[in-house]
């Protein structure tokens, strides 16, 4: 087995191993609680290329890639850097390895220039042990020569823009000296010309041997400046192509080529008139010109990929992150949402897409979790919580939604992922909403509680209540939504009926 | 608010059974007792009598801490919901002042306000406590709207309140108090006003929708906002409760004293925030309850008075005080960390 050390010697010393491939892994399998993140998967580098990795959110190619750059630990599988068998135990030894990852949320330190960004722990050091900024300086002029990049680096980080911090970040990926670069969606923040420059950064590296992973949602990037593209679906390992020999058709078939396998129970419910109009909304910096109406006991599914400004619209209807422009009309009466507060008056209700940082009190008990919202106007009287009531109320949420608890003074930390969702439901179940707002509903969660839950959505569909919900699982929103509203970037690219909707035309919309 | 039975394992579909929790209060309380007995065998041992059959010790001790108990009461429930006040010892002496200036003798020819001796004794009690109530709510809205760290809002009025207390009468003791007003700090009184206020915030965060609020918004401020808690004015209201309840004590401690010094209260914050924290409340917020604030705050009295007894060096009895408190945050942390990974 080669040791980090030596890889980290045998590059510096500018010998140029043979091997046709760089990076060679396979068999890997990555299972976190619940859920297998990767099954069985291989994939290989060569030198010289640009490999794309597609697939839908959720198909493993994140926790690929973090595996490779050593973030997690694979349960197994083996690696092969330049045909000699490796193994990570942490980012520093993919580093040590040549193995440098960009990542999608940008890690520099604000508040530092940008030749400390790049050299920290290597900071080139005098006979006293302290920093020579002056060589730190010209090291990252050179560096910066070399990729044409055109940037001050006594410059402090937080003065630039996001494209000039990923390009400080690529400087830093490729000051290791590092023959494989790992890049994470690394144009959702540039602008057009930026990208140009992005991709002469990565041809130049290209023709010095170095290998690059590409990780991408937009088409026209890979064919642009991919040499392979691997699809990934599920957590499972779909094909490998030559980026010159796919059509834009091709993958997307294999990135959705699934059958569905689990049926929602979707019933078929009186639709009644429009409760929430919505014209034109608008979050500067967001989205834009966001039209649509929901009507009663309707599905309205928010489809589009992460980033595209799916749970921003969710969260600027209920008054988290006001609207900048755009009306919103409840009953056909417009209403203005500033916060949260407004919008559980007109009673909509909003369960968050990220469990443990908007959802759950953590700290608390399921009771707790439970009643916050509807102590905001009922059931208290002179300041005290009717605790009885709400108790009563609490277990009757408990047993409709089936939640498995011994008794509903247990913190909800104890609580699976399924569990704490439905403790999250009841919440908002518990103030009788009409609108229900839903982001993510189905997330991180078992096939059982998941298909409860979809039973439970069309069941209050079935009652009057319009849901709109947001999911990255295409089988979830195409089974459970009337309609599907597309989203890209910021803007809403289509409406589709439930009898038009396939995987394939949502993921047109979704990646035009 | 279980904390000592909080298992480990991964979360499972089926919690396992419900076991018994005690509450966390009776582990502190166990520390409190423990500590007595420590001190009563050494006691024996060192100065040959006894620690705890001395009523006279016990109700110094008790009188000692009544008024940092006040303030703990306060400070607890902003720590509960993930802040911090640095500035109740400050508003101690700032109020303390402010309301002795009332409350001086009618007799008394060199008075700081001589056309208002010899009031009724509400009059100084209301100024102090609407002063420590308007700088609460300074502190509270500086932190809730312009969202500056609470830390740093409350060290900033720390510092001006005691400069202010200062100000006040050029650094002059204010004395020849009222026998009225001294009666508010005579006797038991200090440790009655403690109680029944702990008490009146032990139901509060129990029961009322105050408290539930309290306690969400210190668990998760991000989930609190979107479960339409209006959270900037909770904040506001529960910083508002603690610059109150350090008039209070401002008041009580004036009483106790019959002098108003610009010094009163120097350190009480950090002795309000130790009591709070050994009581089992977590810096970390959500977390924490009156009860065990006023355990933790009688437990810091026993180790003062302790040491007094056994003619422990005052600058030793600083330097255990604090291996105390960071001994108590350790616990917390350790606490903490076993409930987020199980």
């Amino acid at each position: 087995m080669l040791s980090p050390t030596t890889a980290q010697l045998v590059r510096e010393s500018g010998a140029i191993p043979k091997a046709e491939y760089l990076l060679e892994v396979e068999n890997v399998r990555k299972a976190f609680p619940g859920v297998i993140a990767l099954d069985d998967v291989s994939f290989r580098l060569k030198r010289g290329h640009v490999h794309a990795l597609m697939g839908e959110n959720g198909a493993g190619k994140s926790t690929l890639m973090k595996i490779i750059s050593g973030i997690y630990t694979p349960d197994s599988g083996s690696f092969r850097l330049k045909g000699q068998e490796i193994r990570l135990h942490s980012p520093l030894d993919a580093l040590r390895y040549g193995i440098a990852m960009i990542h999608q949320e940008l890690n520099l330190m604000a508040f530092m220039t940008v030749a400390e960004n790049i050299w920290i722990r290597r900071e080139p050091l005098n006979g006293f042990g302290l920093v020579r900024h002056g060589e730190m300086r010209r090291r990252t002029q050179e560096l910066f020569d070399r990729l044409d990049i055109h940037l001050d680096p006594d410059a402090e980080v937080r003065d630039l823009s996001v494209a000039n911090r990923q390009m400080v970040e690529i400087a830093k990926a490729v000051s290791y000296d590092s023959d494989i670069l790992i890049m994470d969606e690394p144009t959702s923040a540039l602008t057009d010309r930026e990208v140009d420059h992005l991709f002469k950064i990565i041809r130049t590296l290209k023709d010095q041997g170095k290998g690059i992973v590409y990780i991408t949602h937009k088409m026209n990037e890979l064919f642009e400046i991919a040499d392979e593209v691997s699809v990934f679906r599920d957590g499972k390992f779909v094909g490998e192509r030559a980026a010159s020999e796919v059509t834009r058709d091709d993958i997307i078939k294999m990135m959705v080529g699934r059958e569905i396998t689990q049926m929602f129970p979707k019933m078929t419910v009186p639709i009644g008139d429009v409760i929430l109009s919505v014209k034109g909304l608008t979050l500067a910096g967001r989205f834009h010109d966001i039209s649509f109406d929901l009507r009663k006991g309707e599905i309205l599914g928010l489809a589009g990929l992460v980033g595209s400004g799916r749970s921003n619209v969710a969260e600027t209807l209920f008054g988290v992150t006001p609207a900048t422009a755009g009306t919103i009309a409840i009953d056909g009466k417009p209403i203005v949402i500033k916060n949260p507060a407004t919008a559980m008056d007109a009673g909509m209700a909003f369960l968050t897409e990220d469990r443990k940082e908007t959802g759950c009190f953590l700290l608390l008990d399921i009771t707790d979790n439970m009643q916050v919202a509807l102590l905001r106007n009922s059931h208290v009287t002179a300041g005290f919580v009717n605790e009885g009531e709400i108790e009563k109320l609490c277990l009757e949420q408990k047993d409709v939604l089936r939640v498995r608890t011994p008794n509903l003074h247990e913190p909800i930390l104890n609580l699976s992922g399924g569990n704490q969702q439905k403790v999250l439901i009841a919440r908002w179940l518990m103030t009788h909403p009409r609108i229900l707002i839903l982001d993510e509903p189905t997330r991180g969660i078992d096939v059982g509680a998941k298909a409860e839950i979809h039973r439970l959505i069309s069941e209050l569909a079935g009652k009057g209540v319009a849901v709109i919900m947001i999911s990255s699982e295409m089988p979830e929103v195409l089974g459970m939504s009337d309609r599907v509203l597309v989203m890209h970037e910021g803007r809403m690219t289509g409406i589709v009926d439930r009898k038009d909707a396939t995987q394939v035309t949502i993921m047109e919309f979704a990646s035009q | 608010m279980a904390t000592a039975n909080v298992s480990t394992d991964a979360p499972s579909e089926t919690p396992r059974g419900a076991r018994r929790r005690l509450p966390p209060e009776l582990s502190i309380l166990g520390v409190m007792i423990g500590m007595m007995l420590l001190f009563e065998v050494l006691g024996w041992i060192f100065v040959g009598q006894s620690f705890i059959a001395n009523p006279l010790r016990l109700k110094i001790m008790i009188l000692q801490e009544a008024v940092i108990g006040i303030i703990a009461v306060g400070v607890t429930q902003v720590i509960i919901m993930g802040g911090i006040d640095l500035s109740s010892g400050s508003l101690v002496g700032m109020t303390a002042m402010i309301a002795a200036s009332f409350a001086q003798r009618a007799d008394y020819t060199h008075a700081i306000y001589p056309g208002l001796t010899g009031l009724n004794p509400l009059i100084p009690v209301f100024f102090g406590l609407f002063c420590g109530l308007l700088a609460g709510m300074i502190n509270g809205s500086l932190i809730a709207y312009t969202k500056i760290p609470p830390f740093i809002a409350t060290l900033g009025m720390m510092v001006s309140a005691r400069g202010v207390a200062d100000w006040y009468t050029d650094g002059q003791p204010i004395g020849n108090l009222s026998d009225s007003y001294a009666a508010i700090g005579a006797g038991w009184w200090p440790v009655i006003i403690f109680l029944v206020v702990a008490g009146l915030f032990h139901i509060a965060l129990r029961y009322t929708r105050y408290g539930k609020f309290t306690y969400a918004i210190g668990a998760n401020p991000l989930a609190a906002r979107v479960s339409g808690i209006n959270v900037e004015r909770h904040i506001v209201m529960v910083y508002t409760i603690a610059g109150l309840l350090a008039g209070l004590a401002g008041v009580v401690t004036t009483a106790r004293a019959i002098t108003g010094q610009a010094g009163m209260g120097v350190g009480f914050e950090l002795d309000a925030i130790a009591g709070a924290v050994i009581g089992g409340t977590s810096l970390a917020g959500g977390v924490g309850r009156m009860t065990g604030t006023v355990i933790g705050t009688v437990i810091l009295g026993i180790l003062t008075s302790g040491f007094t007894f056994l003619n422990v060096d005052a600058h030793y009895q600083e330097i255990i005080k604090g291996a105390v408190i960071i001994a108590a945050v350790i616990t917390d942390q350790y606490r903490l960390r076993k409930r987020r990974s199980a």
